[in-house]
Parts: structure tokens; sequence; C-alpha cells
């Protein structure tokens, strides 16, 4: 059985599964849009809600744990005719499936931190792009939006203010580089999903060249419950720099897989063997891919590590999207390696030439592992290629294809 | 230009200036950083990370073609590390690439066969086995191919496609590893929208996309490479010729080209295989018992010329008409002009401009004192509004057609479109107004109406730097938008909405071709479009005026140099006593000062007998000119025709004398393109053996005739002209260079002049012409219950003589066709590619129906080129009143189907 009680603790997810997610007033009950209310009735000046998000020390949770407040600041302080706000809900990240429970079971939470949001920085319209796989949230996040109008929380002169927000939904069509910002930016735009050159960052020139702010679901999720509580109650969960909780998926050879949000500076032993019960059929634990296909590939030695965006950098890895997934001892590293490989060649979307053709390569590269060993491959050439990549790439795909390769390489050389 | 800051490239100071491109700056000082996807025409790409470089206090590599430069700035652009990624990255290209080189048409000048020689990149030293596999080459297009197994995705033939001619045909499919480039989302090159303009070929930097009609004729280092002129339309791009044996290889846009930047068209790319036909004329003709014999030079030239000289003396100097030619050169068109006026003695010479812009010459020599553009080609791009009005510039100006949509998708300009027909251009038209044929001063007046009730109009401008605007508001104010969507079929909202966006843009520009100039109301029509901009203020000054397109390569030119049965060269007018004394003088010769027969009038004359003799040098009015059968009719009832050309022409066909001429790929001389810009041609080819240069023929014939012409080329002509022409009066061969000049250019000093009218108008002050709506000389009856309208087609041009031999524009477009709406098509109960009868009280003519929606409901648009069905037999050869051009573009007509 799940230890919940024990490790769980609850900010994003606290509505999941206790309120109807198709009830507005549900979520009313719960506080729901007290936050925005209060901050659009201007109560709050623009600067005060950034500087609160700024004191929370809250970070991106899409992966790359970037402070959201300074995203904000920047956003607001840029000068346009118009921003945006967008919500990446383009879920792609293998084995992670967080920000779709909040979708589903809390909508309203993601409307909510999007008009905050909107507010902050001066912007008037959000999306939110939402992976199109994902058709009861399509579906819940649609009639949110639909109710939300009915109440005039969106719309012009929301929630009795005369502030104006819209929301439109906008589907994605399974590109997972379209979880990038700037390749979902271009997708929004109705372009082709490829990433742009930054700089410029979308806090300048974002969706259709104004200044625009894209936020991970579950980002948005903390937005709400900071306002309503405070910065200081916010921190008071996790660690120094990495406050607040973090959804973790853990998956693979795990007794009880699943979804659980946990304070950050937590270790992967209580998740693993608290949370998830140890390793199925009680075998031995082998490797941990950490964060998703970008992240680093473990062995135990990383088990006691506490869990936060900095701890993990110095570890050549990283948080990720909270992706745990689990494999034992009877795993094939070499399969693995190929398998993770694959993946990338398959999302690349082409533009630059060290991820589209290197991408490639390495696959090949590593099906002649398989087929004739890993004596008979330049496995140095295949080091040295990620690392051109990683420095050389134009977006984060190609540049983190280092990550899961050296990784597994370093921890498993014996394989090889 | 911006302010110049200094930046560091591996330790050495540089000056440059802010915001300029930091690859380029590197590049332009030495530093030979690599790069594929970088290419200056277009915005930035970023892809092929080959030019990524460090900047000191900025994380990461950086590629070098996506910065800025500004002050300060410390670049790394050659270090070790560097050089190993930029290594790393060739291998990786030369791993996925076709190494075809033995047989690629672009083999030593493909950028990364360079690239792979300089890091020493072979497929055998390569780290890792290649296991790529080959797909198939698309070779469908008729003039281009694309070979995915050598595209290195650097995505330049995708922004050429847009962002330089504003096409958006091209872009990439499919994702990672199997990205490649394809036309519309990925159908066959020969289903897409493609129209073969090669600006994408022209962008790749290796063999990945070619020219079709090249393969295998040449290596890249057998050919040599001659730029001369276009000798399509009057664009004017400056193009360069590839050549092998005296066979043309390749066209090439010259990047630095003033008029086209590099662009081309598919003419002006693939349009050259006529010059090596076979059935080029060689040897100079005569007519016996109706047949064409071979003839010497000397038996033909003084045969001709003991003609002219026989009816001359008999009949008088005006028995004889010219034709000269907006096709050949200048000093060819002076050459001919002088020839009629001072050895035959008439000025009985006109051109096809007669046809096209006599209209234009007409009404804005009336309102502002000179009938041409007004502004220079490149400076459309920026123009924060346009209007386009009578001009299908996608198929007629393809070029021009660019700059257009570059304002439009690059820079946010409003176009407006004024066009019965829906063409291409009116899919990045902010508004299209769909006129009643020939209605164009209502509608005209209509927006001027708005723009004085609304108060749009410049009053200092009018004040200061106009005359007539008083009589003009008395009958504009008549024009109100209901009466006019009455007229024109134009709502009265549109109206209103073109008022708005012309008259409140900063900088508004006014495109006309044909549309406007070919009607009974010709001159009355391009009257108007100059009050529309006198009234605005919108002429005089840089991106704002009033734009004829020319059509003809050198039609510009004809008219400069006095094709014309008004005016010496010039515009210079023979009625002028002073200018009269002054050719006398200079031609040592007495004139006549009565104004010449115009090309319609010269038709009606020889119909009656009165004129007795022609010679046409490098026309063909069997095909162009209007009411065909009256034509053939006036020509065979020539006592005497003389046809000079480079084919045996319709026209040709019905000489006694034929003499054979060289082509401009073949000569020197000079062209003005429709900016007023006279451009050098340089020859390319040796002409066939027998063929003579134009000027020569006429200066023999004139020695024959015992009038002493001695020039020992074209540069010697155009000596004279300077002499002679005030506005070429600073125009020399060796000042033209690659630029050119743009006249006026009065002297040696004179920089030409790139825009006209600023701060006065040629003729002082621009003058409002009050302009009244009168219908179109024939309009739709019970028996003729269509309007038929004529024009031009992007795949060919003019009577067909150069563009029907090439094959390739052929497979575009093989022959003659009518397009017929949908709903003529229903009541006609007509199929897609069914054969019709058109007939109009001229004439009839049978072709295949193309069905579309391009034309309006009760109206049929047939282009002109073909002989076999030529529109003109069914034209009206009705003029208007003060420039003569016949009514073109309206006539009523039926449809049967067959």
């Amino acid at each position: 059985m799940k230890n919940e009680a024990k490790y769980e603790n609850k900010i994003v997810l606290s509505n999941v599964g206790n309120i109807d997610p198709t009830n507005i007033n549900d979520y009313i009950e719960t506080r729901g849009y007290e936050a925005a209310k209060k901050i659009v009735s201007n109560e709050y000046t623009p600067l005060n809600v950034i500087d609160i998000i700024k004191n929370s020390g809250l970070r991106g949770r899409g992966g790359a744990g970037f402070p959201t407040g300074a995203k904000w600041e920047f956003t607001a302080k840029e000068k346009a005719d118009k921003k945006f706000i967008v919500c990446n809900a383009d879920e792609g990240e293998p084995g992670t499936f967080k920000d779709r429970l909040i979708l589903e079971g809390d909508p309203h939470r993601i409307l909510e931190g999007m008009i905050i949001a909107g507010y902050a920085v001066g912007a008037q319209k959000g999306f939110i792009y939402i992976r199109g796989e994902y058709s009861t949230a399509i579906e819940r996040i649609t009639n949110a939006i639909k109710d939300a109008y009915e109440k005039h929380y969106l719309g012009n002169s929301i929630l009795g203010s005369s502030f104006n927000f819209d929301i439109e939904i906008k589907k994605g069509a399974g590109s997972y580089v379209c979880g990038e910002e700037t390749s979902l930016i271009e997708s929004i735009e109705g372009k082709r999903g490829n990433p742009r050159i930054k700089p410029p960052y979308p806090g300048q020139k974002g969706l259709w060249n104004y200044p625009t702010v894209v936020n991970n679901v579950e980002t948005i999720a903390n937005v709400a419950p900071i306002l309503l509580n405070g910065a200081d109650w916010f921190k008071s969960f996790g660690t120094e720099k990495s406050p607040g909780t973090k959804i973790f998926t853990l998956i693979g050879n795990v007794k009880n897989p699943g979804v659980v949000e946990l304070p950050f500076g937590i270790t992967l032993r209580e998740i693993i063997f608290g949370f998830g019960g140890g390793i199925s059929n009680d075998r031995k634990l082998k490797a941990i891919h950490l964060g998703g296909a970008s992240g680093a590939v473990y062995d135990g030695s990383i088990l006691d590590v506490p869990l936060d965006y900095d701890a993990l950098k110095e570890k050549e890895g990283m948080l990720g999207s909270g992706a745990v997934l689990v494999m034992d001892e009877e795993t094939d590293m070499r399969k693995y390696l190929k398998n993770v490989l694959e993946f990338f060649k398959h999302e690349s979307c082409g533009q630059c030439v060290p991820c589209r053709i290197g991408t490639a390569r390495l696959c090949e590269m590593a099906d002649d592992i398989i087929e004739k060993g890993g004596k008979e491959v330049n496995i140095e050439y295949m080091k040295h290629l990620t690392d051109v990549m990683f420095k050389s790439s134009l977006c984060p795909l190609g540049q983190s294809v280092i990550m899961p390769v050296k990784s597994i390489f370093k921890y498993f050389n014996n394989e090889f | 230009m911006n302010k110049m800051v200094k930046i560091t490239i591996d330790g050495k100071t540089i000056d440059a200036e802010e915001g300029a491109n930091l690859l380029q700056v590197a590049r332009d000082n030495g530093f030979d950083i690599p790069g594929l996807c970088y290419y200056d025409k277009v915005s930035p790409t970023g892809a092929c990370r080959l030019c990524l470089v460090k900047i000191k206090e900025q994380k990461g590599l950086i590629p070098s073609c996506t910065v800025k430069v500004s002050e300060g700035l410390n670049v790394t652009a050659f270090d070790e590390e560097l050089e190993d990624v930029r290594r790393t990255i060739v291998e990786l290209l030369i791993s996925e690439h076709k190494l075809g080189c033995m047989t690629c048409d672009t083999a030593s000048e493909c950028a990364l066969e360079d690239l792979a020689y300089r890091y020493n990149v072979t497929v055998d030293n390569l780290p890792f086995p290649v296991k790529t596999k080959y797909e198939s080459i698309d070779d469908s297009s008729p003039v281009l191919a694309y070979d995915p197994n050598k595209c290195i995705v650097c995505g330049r033939c995708v922004k050429a496609c847009y962002e330089i001619q504003g096409k958006g045909i091209i872009d990439f499919i499919g994702r990672g590893i199997e990205t490649k480039i394809a036309p519309d989302l990925g159908v066959d090159w020969k289903n897409s929208a493609c129209d073969g303009c090669g600006e994408c070929i022209q962008a790749c930097p290796v063999g990945a996309l070619f020219e079709i009609p090249s393969v295998g004729k040449a290596r890249k280092w057998e050919v040599e490479k001659i730029e001369t002129i276009c000798p399509y339309c009057g664009v004017g791009c400056r193009i360069e010729v590839e050549k092998k044996d005296n066979e043309i290889v390749r066209i090439n846009g010259v990047d630095d080209g003033p008029a086209n930047n590099g662009r081309l068209c598919v003419k002006g790319r693939f349009g050259y295989e006529y010059e090596m036909s076979n059935k080029r004329l060689r040897t100079p003709l005569i007519k016996e018992n109706g047949k064409f014999r071979e003839a010497s030079w000397d038996e033909a030239l003084t045969l001709t010329a003991r003609k002219f000289s026989e009816i001359k003396k008999n009949y008088g100097g005006n028995s004889i008409a010219g034709l000269s030619s907006a096709r050949c050169t200048n000093e060819e068109n002076y050459i001919f002009q002088k020839f009629m006026r001072a050895v035959i003695g008439t000025n009985n010479v006109d051109h096809c401009a007669r046809l096209c812009h006599a209209s234009t010459v007409a009404g804005l020599a009336r309102a502002f004192g000179s009938g041409a553009m007004t502004n220079s080609i490149r400076e459309l791009e920026f123009a924060d509004c346009i209007l386009v009005t009578g001009s299908n510039t996608t198929e007629t100006h393809p070029v021009i057609a660019t700059y257009i949509k570059n304002a439009v998708l690059n820079h946010g300009a409003k176009l407006i479109v004024a066009d019965p027909r829906k063409i291409d251009l009116v899919k990045y038209a902010t508004l299209w107004l769909r006129q009643k044929n020939g209605t164009d001063v209502a509608w005209l007046n209509g927006i001027m109406n708005v723009i004085l009730n609304e108060n749009l109009h410049d009053k200092e401008f009018i004040k200061n730097r106009t005359e007539g605007f008083d009589e003009f508001r008395m009958v504009v104010e008549n024009y109100t938008p209901e009466r006019v969507e009455k007229i024109t079929g134009v709502p009265k909202e549109k109206i209103i909405e073109a008022a708005r966006i012309y008259g409140t843009a900063k900088n508004a520009s006014i495109v006309f071709s044909m549309g406007i100039t070919q009607h009974t109301t010709g001159t009355d029509n391009v009257l108007s479009t100059a009050n529309l901009a006198l009234l605005t203020g919108n002429v005089g000054k840089l991106y704002s005026g009033v734009n004829p397109l020319r059509g003809q390569n050198n039609v510009q030119g004809a008219c400069d140099l006095g094709a014309l049965p008004n005016v010496y060269s010039g515009y210079q007018k023979v009625t002028d006593p002073d200018i009269k004394k002054k050719f006398e003088e200079k031609w040592k010769v007495a004139l006549d000062d009565k104004v010449g027969l115009s090309v319609v009038e010269m038709m009606n004359e020889a119909h009656k007998g009165n004129v007795k003799a022609m010679y046409i040098m490098g026309e063909n009015p069997m095909v162009s000119d209007p009411n065909l059968n009256h034509v053939e009719e006036a020509l065979k009832n020539l006592d005497f025709l003389v046809v000079q050309d480079i084919f045996l022409t319709e026209t040709a066909q019905l000489a006694d004398v034929v003499f054979p001429a060289y082509s401009s790929f073949e000569k020197s001389g000079t062209f003005t393109n429709t900016e007023r810009r006279i451009q050098l041609l340089n020859p390319v080819l040796k002409a066939p053996e027998g063929a003579k240069e134009d000027w020569e023929i006429v200066q023999e014939l004139a020695l024959k005739m015992g009038y002493e012409m001695q020039y020992n080329n074209q540069s010697d002509i155009m000596e004279e002209i300077a002499d002679v022409t005030p506005i070429y009066g600073g125009i020399h061969f060796y000042r033209l260079g690659k630029d050119g000049l743009q006249w006026p250019c009065k002297d040696e000093n004179d920089p030409g002049t790139l825009f006209l009218h600023k701060g006065k108008f040629s003729r002082g002050l621009g003058h409002f012409s009050p302009v009244d709506y009168i219908p179109p000389a024939e309009l739709p009856d019970k028996e003729y219950p269509y309007i038929l309208s004529t024009g031009r087609i992007l795949y060919h041009y003019h009577t067909g003589t150069m563009s029907r031999k090439v094959s390739v524009l052929n497979e575009y477009e093989p022959g003659p066709y009518a397009e017929i709406s949908p709903e003529l098509a229903a009541k006609l109960n007509l199929k897609d590619g069914e054969e019709v009868r058109i007939t109009s009280r001229r004439g009839a003519i049978v072709t295949k129906a193309r069905i579309t929606a391009r034309v309006a409901p009760d109206s049929v648009f047939i282009p002109f080129h073909f002989a076999e069905a030529a529109a003109n037999r069914l034209t009206n050869d009705a003029l208007d009143p003060i420039a003569k051009i016949p009514e073109l573009k309206v006539a009523a007509c039926k449809v049967e189907k067959m």
C-alpha cells in the first residue's frame, strides 16, 4: 500500500480528487478565485504580485527551475501593445503525467493562476497549449473556461474589476519539442513547431513577437495558493533554494507506481522505497532515469541525495519534470541506451544539424553496440558527439542528449 | 546609416555599423567563419550551427549570424574548441549527403564541398559507418529538380521563396532526420503552386535544387559568365549568363542588379532556348511570286532602298510608315526614327508602346510633365500603402510583384487591388475592389470624393505644388460613393475604406498598367491616378508616386528615343520650330513639322491605300495589334513591306523583304527599364552568321538611299543621343557600369534621378484635371452579351516569338485558352478544357475554355500571345482621342460551346 500520509504534502494537488472538477462552485468553495478577485480588484498592484511570487522563491516546474517571479518581472517591464500568458500543458516528457492530473482534477486552479499572471505582467490574453491526446483534460479545461466566462471570471471587466482577460485553448499535435517554449509559441502561431533562437526570449518577443510568459501547468497551479497564503507559508515547504513541493511521477520496476507531491529535499530512497514500496518482484535496483528522457541515468549511489534543482546539477543531471523511472537488475542498459536515443531521433525537429543528424548517427551506433558489442563501436566518439550536440544544438532537445548518454556510459561502463 | 562601434574579433579591433550582422561583419573583415544557412538576403536562421562563436561575458556558443553588432562585443571566431565543433558538424553533414559530386552540376561551387575540403572530411574517414539510404529525386517540375539526398536542410530556399519572392510555396516537411523541403506541404513539384522562378535554386548552397535544362551541359569551371540585361519585360533584371561553346548553359540573377537584386522570374531564368533556335533567320529573304528566296545583303538592301526611294518620289515621304521596336536598343530606336524622319522624310514612326502606354505618356505628361514611373522599382518595398490597379503584376512584371509582396509580408504595408479579375495579388491585399471593366475614372473619383469629404487631402501640397484644384473638385464632388457603386459595382463601403487607407498613408504608391491605359478613356484614367496622388501629396517624394509599369524590355527607351510620331528623342515636339531647327542642323536635312501617324492610324491608312510601304523593325503587329483581320488586310494592301527580325514572324511572312537581325544576347547597346534606368547590354553569344545588328541594317539602308550615316558602334550613337536629348544629356557608355543611370540625367556630372518631381514638377506645378466618367466604346448587348478582356500571362511574352520557342515555357502553358467563369460555364454546359468559339463584331476564334473564378461571372479573359487563336482578332480598335491607344481591355463578345 502507498504510504501517503507520511510523505505527501499537498499544495498543488490539494483539490485533486477532493472536488468535482466539472463544478466551478466546488472550486470556489475551496477559496477558489479568491486570490484572483483580491488581486484584480486592485488590492495588489502588479508589482506587489510579482514581489510576492519572487519572495516565494517559486521556480519553474517544467524542468529548468527558472525563478518564476523573475520571468514575470522582465515580461512586465517590456513595453508593448499586447502581452500574452501561455500555459504549457503539452506534457510530453516520457513517463510524466503530473500536469494531466491537475488539468483533469482542478482545471480552475490553472485559469486562476493565469488570470493572476496576466494581471501581474499586463497581459489580457492567455493560451493553454494542451497535449492533443489529453482528451479528458481538454474537455475539463474547455468546460472550466466556459463556466468561468459565465461567471465573468474571464472576459471583460472580470471579477468585478476593470481588468480584462481571455483564455483560449490550443491543442498540440504530439511533438515533444513543442513542449519547448519557443517551439510551442511557433505552434500556437500556426507554424511548424520548430524552436526559435534565443535571445530574444519569449519575455521580450514571444507570441507574434509580443512579450509572453510561458509557464508550466504545475508552476501556474502554485500561484493562487501562494497569493492566498503568502510567500513565507510557501517557503516553509521544501529547501531554501527550491521552496515548495514537487510532483513526482514514479514508474518502472516499482511496486507502487504513481504520482506523488512531495516537498523538495526528499530523497529518491524515500520516494522509491517509501512511497513506491520498493522494487517489484523483490529484485535489486539497477538504474534510475530521473527527470525524463533528457535527465541523467544513475545507479543506486544517487538514492540518498536530497532532491532539489541545484543538488542535481552537481550530479550532472536534473530534476526535470520529476519523472522517476526505476529499472531493476534485469535491465539491459545497451538496449535502454538505444531506446532513449530512438526517442530523441524521433522527436528531433530537424532544424539544426547537430541534433538532426547527430541523433540519427547516435542511434545507428547504439544499434551497432547491441549487434556487435561495445568494443566494435567508437564510444569515445559517441561521447564527443553528445558533447558537440550539447554545445552547438539550437534548443534544449539536442543539448540534453548528453545527459542520459554520458551518465549511462559512466555508471554502467561495464556493460559496453 | 547607424553609428559606428568598435568590436573585437580574435583580438583585432574592428569598426562596424551598430546593428549589423556579426557574421557578415566578420567575413567582410577577413574572418572566414563557415556557415551554410546564412544568406544575406533573408532573415538569419541559425540552424547549421557552423558560424558559432564565443562572445565574452555571454553563455555558451552563439551563432554569429543571429547576433547584431553592438559596442564592445568581444568575439572569439576561431579556437580549438570551435573548430572541433565545426569539424564534427561537417562530418555529420557529409555522412548524410549523397556524394554525387562527379556528376553534380554544382560541383566546384558547392559550399559543402568547400567545407569538406577545409576540414578534410571524406566519407572514408568518418568515425562511424554510413548507413544513409537514398530517396528518389523530384524532377516533375518543367524547370527545377530537388534531390533530397543532397539537401542539407539549411532552409535558404524556404526563406527565399517566402521572404524574397513572397510566395511561400516551399516549406519543410517531415521531422528530424526525415526532414526535407517540398512545395505545398509535399505534393509533386509539378502539381504545386510553384511557378518556376528558381529563386530557390539560386539560394541553394549545394546541388540539391538545380535547373533541369542545364543538367549535363557543362561543369561549372567550363562556363564563361557574362552579365547583361534580361530580354523580356520592362523590369530590366540584370542577369548573369553562363555559356559554353556559344550556347547558354544557365542564367542567374545578378545579386546587386539595381532593379532585381538577384531576383528573376521563370522567363528570365529559363526562357533562353529561343536564342539557340534553328529557326533563327540567317540570311536576307526576298519574296518572289509569293515565295521567299534567300538573297545577299547587297541585293536585299539595294532592292529596299530602290523601292523606298521610288515610293517616296512618287507619293511623298508620308506615304511610308515605320514601326520601331520596344525590343531593340535605345541606339537602334534612335537610328530608326532618324531614318524615318531624315531619310524617308516623315514623322510616321511609332511602335507598340502605342498599344500599351501611349495614354500614360500623354496623361502623366499633362499632369506632371513627364510620362514615366515617378519612383524606382525597389522603393515599392518601402511604401506603406500600395494601390495596384489594372496590373496583374505577378504575371506581367514578376520581379516587381515580389517587392509589393515584400512590402506586405515583410513590412506590413497595406495593399489595395482594383481589378476586375481576382489576380494573384488579391491574396496579399487588405482590400480588393472588383470594378466593372472600363469604370476606372468613376471609382478613382469616388475615392477622391471620400478623401475630400473626410478632409484627408494634403492642403499644403495642393496649395504650393498644384494648379486646377477647384475645377477638379467640382467634378469629383458628383462622385458620391453611392453613385460610384452604381457605376462600378464596387460596394460603397469598399470605396470609403480604400479612401481611408490611401488617404491616411504616409507613403502611398500607385502602380498601374494596361488595365488603366488600354481604354478609349485611357488618358482620363491615367489623369485620375495622377489626381489622386496630387490630392494627397503622394508624389515627388521617396516611396510615394504614380508608377506605370512598362511592358517590354525597352519600351521606355523606344519612347524616350523618339520612336513616336509626335516627338523626337527626349519628348521634344516635332511641331516646335526651335526643336525642328535643332534637329535639322544636327541631321543636315529638312524635316517635317507635322505629327505623323500612330500604329492604328498607319494600318487604317494602309487599308485605304494612302500608306504604300512600311518598314517594321522587331515588331509583330500581326499578333499584337487590335482588330487583326483589318491589320492583315492593311498589310497585304501595301505595295512594299520590309520586316527585320530574328525570326520569320507572322508579320515577316507578309513581307517583301526580310532582314535577319541580332538578338539582345548578341549585341551591345542600352535598354531603358520601366524605372527610367539606362542599362548596358553585353554581347554574350556570337550571332548567327549572316545576321546584322538592327542599327547596322538601318545605317546601310540610309547609305544606299544617299544619306550620310557613319556610326562605328552603338556607343557612337549614344554620343549623338546625349548631344541632342536633354534628359539623356549625361548618358555615355563609359558611365553606365553595373548600375546604369536613371534619366533625367542632364550632363556628365549628373548622378541621375531616383524619383521624379522632387520639390518641383517637370512641368512646374502639378496639374489637376477634372475628369468625368465615360463608358467604354463597346458594351455588352443582346447579341454580344459578355465582356472580353485581354492580357499577358507569366509564361509567355508579347506575341510569343521568343517564349513560344522555349520548351519549358510551353510545358507550363502550351497554347491558347480563354478564362471563363464557373457561372458562364454552367450556363453553356461547358467543362474545363472544352473548345469554345468566341466571337466579336470583328472576328471569331476557337480556343479552349479554362474555367476559373478569376474572371467575373459575365467576363471572358484571353491571353494575347497565341497567333493560332489570336485574341486580337476580336479586340476593338476604337481609339483614345488623345493618346490614340486602342481599347484592348473592353470589347463585347459572345461565347458558344463547340
